[in-house]
């Protein structure tokens, strides 16, 4: 029998609300299903189980409380279906129909208990969104005075929610991780030239973005340097062994989310591509997955859209490494005696000093490079 | 197609991407990206959105020339007719 519990979905999570089960007692469930839906600071996600088997007991109801990290919710048992008979269990009290619903708007509505199924939803597909829960509540919400409460945590605004959810990471980071930065100028000629290439021959709905070079190239010089793809828990170095790289997402209107793009070094340029038109979107939409939020084992920012040369990057604890990217934009380019403009990307590296050195950074990001030059067999 | 369906159509698929923006203040020769907050992953949706309405595919290489409003109108204006 196994446990499955409330999971932390980042290093600034201590409770979350379980907002809904999207299985029932006697399901079938297998390693990687989504079984749950958590709400935290930072949105509504999904959560997955671990183990396969059987949902064997339901110990926690949906409802609006916050429930601590590493409290059980339910028991999955080995085994198949037909021959796993469910533990008896009290009745469980009626799982409400699951409705599409944002995250803000949920939470509003369970702050004024607004019964959901007196709802219309307005948005795309009936979903219920935000306007629809303050128009039920009378249009009142915006006026309202914020009440002092004895949870100073308690947020009524998801973008607050995610902006304390930064700051919390983001303290706690520059408070114990020693950082240190490197920054390398990478003639990215052959991979632009490459590019272009590909792209000329593709649909609009095929074509590439130019970060998937960097973000694959970088998962490759993970392979060199493992350490950097690693955690560093109670003073120790733990390496991860599948390459799963946070991306930083902005949000718009404020904010950003580091969700993780599983097994990089794996993927073809064309799968990146897809996978992370598909994070993007469901970072921006609100239906992350649980280990999206904590399988990274590094995180990749770029700021180039913005004209942004060079970035200092913060780690996200407890990673050991962060990688920035800047514009990518022509430059003198002093190369065999000769000076020629150039395609350049400033690519840095924040690393935790207690994790390993600079020496280390420097091969890093000198395998980024070395992997740029040779864009067909990214 | 005239030059208000097609302005129509951008405004449109521009406010899937950005709802809050009010194209009243948007100057028609102001760069649109920076004006609107689009980022090269929204902007090629935007492409593929206009591809689907309007059934013109712009290439990569053409990025370069749709920085305005009236560019964009501009551009595909010549490329229904």
């Amino acid at each position: 029998m196994a446990d499955f519990i409330m999971p932390s979905l980042g290093a600034d999570m201590t409770t979350g609300i379980l907002v809904n089960w999207l299985v029932e007692v006697g399901d079938q469930v297998k390693h990687g299903d989504s079984i749950a839906e958590v709400e935290t600071a930072k949105g509504l996600f999904e959560v997955e189980v671990f183990n396969a088997g059987v949902v064997d007991q339901i110990l926690v109801q949906p409802g609006s409380e916050e429930i601590a990290v590493g409290t059980v919710l339910a028991t999955i048992a080995e085994g198949d279906a037909a021959d796993v008979a469910p533990t008896p269990t009290p009745a469980p009290t009626k799982i409400a129909e699951r409705r599409q619903i944002s995250p803000v708007a949920h939470r509003l509505a369970a702050e004024n208990h607004i019964d959901l199924s007196q709802i219309e939803g307005t948005g795309s597909q009936g979903v219920i969104c935000l306007a629809d829960i303050e128009r039920a509540i009378g249009g009142t919400v915006r006026e309202k005075v914020p009440h002092l409460s004895a949870e100073p945590k308690k947020t009524t605004d998801f973008k607050a929610g995610v902006r304390q959810a930064i700051a919390a990471a983001m303290s706690l980071s520059n408070r114990e991780i020693p950082h240190y930065y490197l920054a390398t100028d990478i003639d990215m000629s052959r991979s632009l030239r490459w590019l272009e290439e590909q792209n000329r021959q593709r649909s609009i709905r095929e074509r590439l973005l130019p970060v998937v070079l960097p973000l694959k190239a970088v998962a490759l010089a993970l392979g060199k340097v493992p350490e950097l793809n690693a955690y560093w828990v109670d003073g120790e170095l733990q390496l991860k062994q599948a390459v799963d790289i946070g991306f930083a997402i902005t949000l718009r209107g404020g904010g950003l989310m580091t969700p993780a793009l599983h097994n990089v070094d794996q993927l073809s340029l064309d799968q990146l591509m897809t996978a992370l038109s598909d994070l993007i979107t469901r970072t921006r939409s609100g239906k992350l997955r649980g280990s999206e939020m904590t399988d990274a084992g590094m995180t990749v920012t770029g700021l180039g859209d913005l004209g942004v040369r060079t970035v200092y990057g913060v780690i996200y604890p407890p990673q050991v490494a962060l990688v920035g990217l800047g514009k990518i934009a022509e430059q003198p380019w002093a190369e065999e005696g000769a000076l020629s403009v150039r395609p350049v990307l400033t690519a840095t590296l924040a690393a935790d000093h207690r994790a390993g050195d600079g020496h280390q950074g420097g091969q890093f990001l000198d395998a980024l490079n070395h992997f740029l030059q040779e864009p067909e067999n990214l | 197609m005239i030059e208000a369906e097609i302005r129509t159509t951008i405004i449109n698929e521009l406010t899937q991407i950005a709802p809050e923006a009010d194209f009243e203040e948007l100057s028609p020769t102001e760069n649109i990206r920076e004006e609107l907050d689009i980022d090269s992953f929204d902007f090629l949706n935007f492409l593929i959105s206009l591809d689907d309405k309007l059934g013109v595919e712009i290439p990569e290489s053409d990025y370069e020339k749709l920085i305005s409003m009236d560019d964009l109108i501009g551009y595909l204006q010549e490329r229904i007719d």
